[in-house]
């Protein structure tokens, strides 16, 4: 009846080790600790010892809680500020600036410290969207490895120290190494800099670079820039490898412009068309309603067959039958679409982006899909200018090099090379603000503020501007780098009164500077959208280059960014670290992407093998292979993710850190910008020919893929998930809501089910219901919900062992569906956290009645109550309580019970200084209880107390969880059901179609609705569909 | 350490304020205090010199009625008039000018002139208060208690003694009908006694044990010594200043919010000694008030006679006295602006005590008890439109609605109202 989904190759197969697994919540056998090998009986403690601790523990309990209680201190201020009142949080519009990434910001600010990040309405770019590694940003203000002062040589000195030390030093030909600057004011700095100091110059270097782009915008534009694009305008989008939804460009606008063309109106339904070609599953790659796989050496040819096609020629020069297609497909999509149609290239190759200049001025992509009148500022970095820099230090012309932001000592492909060049400059200073691997190579190190510290303007695209202020005292001994800068050409005024001064005139004085920093952002001179004017001379030389046919290997390489390490600026961040790959689902690491086909003839895994699959899947410790590209190599463990080319792997960058930026970063990963190498000027992220050997070791990988699954004893779950094709849609709208109707027949149907499906009364919910809807189509699985409720919720990290062990504490969780052909499946994905059921089946086991139902709709769970049984989390049909087993916030009273049992990196969790993020609002778990999503309910009861304080009813304005506030396509919408005005209501009432809910037949009646993902491709019903039975029949 | 010196306060000055009140025409005076307490409170006492002169007697003291009743109305312009006693009065307060009160109805004054006149001098009140007897009342509540305990004793003894009866009659009558007598058990020895005292010592022994067990944690009627004695009675007994002017945080957020050293000078600049009534400790020492405010001057850095640079000030580390355990939520603004809840409700008679003690063992049981039984402002905060059932049950007389709807009815029982 329906399409078989699987989350691992253990549910494809129904295998052996994967149907032992579903039948237990948690993976181990008591106890946990110790000697895994023998049964209970068997240990060290046996019943009575128990009784003799359990005995001593009571009665030493009780005479310590029997002591004297300890005096607590109320202090107040010594004179408090106007606009600080003890318990209530202000928001604080500032802007999250990383390199060139630039995504304006509110920074929730409680009792002086800032806690949470959440996106700012007001900007015209993001409109509210963030990521992960936005979310994320705040943990890095509390980063126990920054720099506390700075250091000459490495030792401790003052300012003043720097500053004259500094003062002879800093002339001749000075250099200022930069990524992306995006501040104007920054920017007039720095050029004050170079005007005082003759023969000096900028170079801007981007770890991963978009070079090519502004390169081939310059030969066919004339503008050595990147314009806007406009998703939202696309009816049809083209990517060549460009993961524009994770980490191309400007992933939270394209998020949002993206997910603006997905949503549906389901009286008029119609979205936009996504075709993605790709050599590695990505995460845009996995939304797209088509995609084609090909080898990383081929893009060149295939973007000039898309030329080619969609200027109504036939396509040459694929042999690959199915790539043909699409690419005919992607033409026919371009051209019926002309206008509204765009294509974007991932490639770092000149030639690839001029064919894709050339592609979307045939298509008319200039002033609808793509504006020239407005250019995107936040790449502008350009190979050959550090290539030059790299060889101009080894000549030893350079004298002193002032390095901010990047970081090349470890992103650039030939790092040696450049630490070479950089023991030859006489002064090196570096503003890192934790000694990276740049840093600590230089003489000087002058730490900058984070950027809640600091002060600050970002123009992200032409006229938008987006202003930082900060939100707290530094908390180190630290100067802004602009000040330094300042200081150093002579100018007396700090970068404040600078920053002032720029912008008041522009502003209209106090009150318009006022009004920019409480707004965070202001758009000044709008300027008019223009379709650029395409020179298409450099084209035909860009095809003929572009098809020479590089000689390819056996195997290609491709490096990628991931969602939330990026090129490695993430690494450092444990947030990031423990936030499940979306595609592949892996924490803590980085490893070799393989396809299913390449594991069956390279490492004998055969996942259509039920018992190989499990071999590969159920065990941790991953193959690991050495892969050689240009004469490098790294020994890396194996993933088999479907989706990728069979002759292609794929490596993530943004791995193995110096150990000095952080304990999360400390022997994590492999580096592999090493690989990448230059071609024609350019970095290339990508080797057509490697070389893999299967090492015979083993190194174990943290999936999170695994854990948590559901299904019932029996093994026969009912599909979680529901998908439609847009053209099974518009013909039968109502194909779901049949589906469901049937489901429920034996218990009365849709209209029944909930009084007829129990032995349960059904109760009435007066006041407020609340309920949560998510949108299966607009969600991209980017994972900024995951990291958003971290940081909300005071989510504990465990650490790579832990994660082993299936013990991450997420409380949402993305879960990853595949569908169809091994090779090339369909993905899905899901974001599941508790469901809030009305008739929650884990309530009716708490023998102490921790969970229970609350008049609002919420499945409580009372921490304080909990013991720990953990019956709750067995009896959860969605796998989404989670157990906290060790501790992990160190909110026990006992000093060192984490010793030993917890690693380096959950410990640093715990230092006074990173827990000053913790939010006070959410109780700090000890070991031994349950926790779950709980609605944020701290929300929930702010927003209502607002309401009444105003003695009002309460709207939804009032109220976003955190998950909803994070998400940068608007997939979440939260509210009080109950309310017929509510946007929940409004969701509910307007999608009957598309509605579902998880494992609905249970009863028990969840408080999340999901909307069913549409797919834009053809009828997946007629024979296809018989064929997919037959399969799954067969499986 | 309920102590008998504060039940004997506590009676006494109940019994003051009884006796002052039966004495005069109590609607007139009850009034006078209201308008007493918001127009004059904050610059004059009844007996005591302040801001402004003490008001015992003030009738007297002004050659006439309208003069007073003008001064008060507008103190600038009746000075002007040339006025001796006014102009007098004026230069011996300093030339302190009185705030006007342009809109006091003549009967308002003479309202608050009459409730002035109620008001017994300091000295005569004590020698009236002491006849009531507070230990009676404090024994005649112990009085059952006793009653019942001395009962059980002696019905335990009668049972006793019956048993001991009952076998005897037993012993007796099976010697007579030839039995052979079983050799009796001492008492000690028997398994009945033995399991009944075994049991009777589990339930007194767990009672016991599991209210011990209870307690832990809990500290009410803890009154910690201060850094400061900085009595409520005196601030907002006393002065009647309003709990908010230094709470400032309680209408608005989770704390109360303990004042800033900047709040207190804001009156303390000028405040410089005490010369209230005579102000104890809770061990019957004499607190110097005057010696009080000097402590604070050293932890605000300021040297009265110099201008005061709030920037030298060093916070004061109060003992917090109100401890809520981590896991538990507690907003005052959800309760003091929302819920409408006086401060009195939770910390007692704040008013009447010099240092702070825990009234209340916030316990969440005491909590639990108290949201049963309050009722939410239901009708009055439109944020309860949105119960329409309740509003219609309440009208259609389903609900009681003089039991109205309590908190209870709309889910603050539940657990994550507080444990969040």
């Amino acid at each position: 009846m329906e399409k078989k989904y699987w989350q691992s190759f253990g549910e494809l197969n129904q295998s052996e080790a994967y149907n032992k697994e579903v039948k237990d919540e948690f993976k181990e056998e008591l106890p946990f600790v110790g000697d895994e090998s023998k049964s209970f009986l068997e240990t060290a403690a046996p019943r009575r010892d128990f009784l003799k601790y359990l005995g001593f523990s009571t009665a030493a309990a009780a005479v310590a809680a029997s002591c004297e209680m300890p005096v607590k201190k109320a202090i107040p201020f010594a004179n408090k500020p106007e606009d600080i009142v003890p318990g209530i949080s202000n928001y604080y519009a500032t802007t999250y600036v990383q390199d060139g990434d630039v995504v304006s910001v509110l920074a929730k600010v409680r009792d002086g410290r800032p806690i949470k990040i959440e996106g700012n309405d007001l900007s015209p770019i993001t409109k509210g969207g963030t990521s992960a590694r936005v979310q994320a940003s705040v943990l890095d203000l509390y980063d126990t490895a920054r720099l506390r002062f700075p250091t000459i040589d490495g030792k401790e000195v003052t300012f003043e120290a720097i500053d004259k030390a500094l003062a002879g030093a800093v002339g001749g030909n000075v250099v200022i190494l930069t990524s992306t600057i995006t501040s104007p004011s920054t920017k007039a700095i720095i050029a004050e800099f170079l005007a005082k100091n003759p023969g000096s110059r900028h170079v801007t270097y981007d770890a991963v670079s978009y070079s090519a782009m502004l390169q081939a915008n310059e030969a066919t534009y004339g503008v050595r820039g990147i314009p806007s694009y406009h998703f939202e305008n696309a009816k049809a989008i083209v990517s060549l490898g460009a993961d524009f939804l994770g980490t191309w460009l400007s992933p939270v606008e394209f998020s949002k412009q993206y997910a603006s063309g997905k949503k549906i109106d389901e009286k008029n339904p119609s979205m936009s068309k996504h075709i993605h070609f790709e050599s590695v599953a990505s995460l845009t790659g996995s939304n797209a309603d088509e995609k084609y796989l090909h080898r990383p050496s081929e893009t060149g040819a295939i973007a000039a067959a898309l030329l080619s096609a969609v200027n109504g020629q036939a396509v040459t020069g694929i042999s690959d039958a199915k790539l043909k297609a699409g690419i005919e497909k992607a033409a026919k999509a371009l051209n019926e679409n002309k206008g509204a149609a765009l294509v974007v290239a991932g490639s770092n190759d000149v030639n690839v982006q001029i064919i894709v200049n050339a592609i979307n001025n045939a298509i008319g992509a200039g002033g609808t899909t793509i504006n020239w009148g407005v250019l995107n500022h936040q790449r502008a970095g350009v190979d050959a200018d550090f290539v030059r820099l790299v060889e101009d230090m080894n000549a030893g012309i350079v004298n002193t090099l002032l390095v901010y932001g990047a970081n090349p000592a470890y992103t650039w492909f030939d790092a040696e090379k450049f630490k070479a060049g950089l023991k030859k400059v006489r002064t090196t200073v570096s503003f890192a603000s934790k000694v990276d691997e740049t840093a600590e190579l230089c003489k000087f190190v002058v730490p900058d503020h984070h950027y809640l510290e600091s002060w600050g303007d970002a123009e992200a695209k032409t006229g938008h501007f987006s202003f930082i202020q900060p939100t707290i005292y530094p908390l180190f001994k630290t100067r802004q780098w602009q000040d330094s800068l300042l200081k150093w050409s002579g100018n007396t005024s700090d970068y404040l009164a600078y920053l002032k001064n720029f912008w008041s005139a522009k502003l209209g004085g106090q009150t318009g500077w006022d009004k920019a920093l409480q707004d965070g952002v202001i758009s000044i001179g709008e300027s008019a959208t223009k379709p650029g004017s395409f020179n298409g001379a450099a084209v035909g030389a860009a095809v003929a280059a572009a098809t020479s046919g590089k000689k390819a290997g056996k195997y290609e390489l491709v490096l990628y960014e991931k969602v939330g390490i990026g090129a490695g600026q993430g690494a450092s961040n444990p947030w990031l670290q423990e936030l499940p790959d979306p595609v592949t689902r892996a924490t803590w690491d980085n490893y070799v992407i393989v396809s299913p086909a390449l594991a069956r003839t390279m490492l004998d895994i055969d996942l259509n093998n039920g018992g190989q699959a499990d071999a590969y899947e159920v065990n941790p410790p991953k193959k690991v292979v050495k892969v050689v590209a240009n004469g490098k190599e790294i020994s890396l463990p194996v993933l088999i993710i479907p989706g990728t080319h069979p002759d292609t792997i794929g490596i993530a960058v943004g791995y193995g850190r110096s150990n000095n930026i952080g304990k999360a970063a400390a022997g994590v990963g492999q580096n592999a910008f090493p690989l990448a190498s230059i071609s024609n000027g350019v970095v290339s992220f990508s080797n057509s020919s490697v070389e893999i050997t299967v090492t015979g070791e083993k190194y174990p990988v943290a999936l999170t893929q695994t854990h948590n699954r559901y299904d019932t004893t029996q093994g026969n779950r009912t599909e979680v998930m529901k998908e439609l094709t847009l053209a099974d849609y518009k013909k039968h709208p109502t194909e779901i809501r049949e589906e469901r109707d049937n489901e429920l027949k034996p218990w009365g149907g849709l209209e029944k089910f909930e009084s007829q499906g129990t032995i349960y009364p059904v109760f009435d919910r007066p006041g407020i219901k609340w309920g949560m809807s998510v949108d299966l189509n607009t969600c991209t699985g980017c994972g900024a919900c995951v990291v958003a409720c971290n940081a909300e919720n005071n989510v504990s990290v465990v650490g790579k062992p832990e994660v082993l062990r299936g013990h991450e504490m997420h409380w949402l969780r993305i879960d990853r569906y595949y569908s169809g052909d091994m090779d090339n499946p369909n993905v899905v994905f899901q974001p599941l956290m508790c469901q809030h059921c009305d008739n929650a089946p884990c309530e009716n086991v708490c023998p102490v009645a921790a969970t229970n139902h609350s008049s609002e709709g919420i499945n409580q769970m009372t921490y304080n109550r909990c013991i720990g049984t953990r019956y709750c989390a067995n009896n959860c049909p969605y796998k989404v309580r989670r157990f906290n087993w060790s501790d992990y916030t160190g909110s026990d009273s006992f000093g060192n019970n984490q010793e030993g049992i917890v690693n380096d990196v959950v410990l640093n969790m715990n230092d006074d200084l990173t827990r000053m993020v913790l939010n006070p609002d959410v109780t700090v778990r000890s070991r031994g209880v349950i926790e779950k999503c709980s609605f944020c309910v701290q929300r929930l009861q702010e927003s209502k107390l607002k309401a009444k304080k105003e003695s009002r009813p309460m709207v939804d304005s009032d109220i976003k969880v955190a998950c909803q506030q994070a998400c940068p396509t608007n997939a979440i919408t939260f509210g009080n059901a109950n309310d017929k005005h509510s946007a929940i209501t409004m969701v509910r009432t307007e999608n009957p179609n598309r509605q579902f809910y998880v494992l609905e037949q249970l009863h028990v009646l969840p408080g999340v609705t999901y909307l069913a993902k549409v797919r834009n491709t053809e009828s997946a019903h007629g024979e296809g569909k018989h064929e997919t039975k037959k399969e799954a029949e067969h499986a | 350490m309920i102590s008998f010196r504060h039940i004997t306060k506590i009676c006494l000055l109940s019994a003051l304020l009884f006796l002052g009140f039966s004495t005069v025409n109590t609607v007139s005076a009850q009034d006078g205090k209201a308008l007493f307490t918001t127009n004059c409170a904050s610059c004059h006492q009844v007996h005591k010199p302040s801001t402004g002169p003490a008001l015992a007697g003030v009738e007297d003291r002004w050659p006439n009625k309208a003069n007073l009743y003008a001064w008060i109305r507008n103190s600038a312009a009746f000075l002007k008039t040339g006025d001796k006693y006014a102009n007098d009065l004026y230069n011996q307060w300093n030339k302190t000018a009185m705030n006007q009160f342009p809109n006091l109805t003549d009967e308002e004054i003479g309202a608050i002139i009459t409730y002035i006149n109620s008001v017994p001098a300091p000295g005569a009140a004590g020698a009236t208060g002491g006849a009531a007897d507070p230990n009676a009342a404090a024994a005649a509540e112990s009085d059952n208690t006793l009653l019942f305990g001395i009962l059980t004793l002696i019905l335990a003894v009668v049972a006793l003694i019956l048993l001991q009866v009952n076998a005897n009659l037993k012993k007796l009558a099976d010697e007579r009908e030839g039995h052979s007598p079983i050799e009796p058990v001492p008492f000690w020895r028997n398994k009945s006694y033995i399991a009944m005292i075994t049991v009777i010592l589990f339930v007194v022994g767990g009672y016991l044990t599991s209210k011990g067990a209870m307690a832990l944690g809990r500290s009410k009627d803890y009154q910690p010594e201060q850094p400061i004695y900085y009595s409520h009675k005196v601030h907002a007994g006393i002065n009647q200043i309003n709990c908010q002017y230094c709470h400032t945080g309680v209408y608005q957020g989770k704390q109360a919010t303990i004042p800033s050293v900047n709040v207190c000078m804001n009156c303390h600049m000028s405040i410089n000694e005490y010369n209230g009534e005579k102000m104890y400790t809770e061990d019957g020492d004499e607190i110097n008030g005057t010696a009080e405010i000097q402590k604070l001057y050293k932890y605000a850095g300021f040297e009265p006679g110099k201008p005061w640079d709030p920037s030298k000030a060093k916070p004061i580390e109060w003992v917090r006295i109100h401890n809520l355990p981590d896991h538990v939520y507690f907003n005052h603004s959800q309760h003091v602006k929302a819920g409408k809840v006086e401060c009195q409700t939770c910390h007692g008679e704040i008013q009447k005590m010099g240092e702070v003690k825990q009234f209340s063992d916030l316990s969440m049981g005491w909590c639990i008890n108290c949201h049963r039984e309050t009722q939410v402002q239901f009708k009055d905060n439109g944020f309860y439109s949105i119960y329409e059932k309740y509003h219609q049950d309440l009208k259609s007389g389903k609900m009681d609605s003089t039991k109205g709807v309590t908190v209870e009815a709309i889910g603050g029982t539940e657990c994550q109202k507080c444990h969040y």
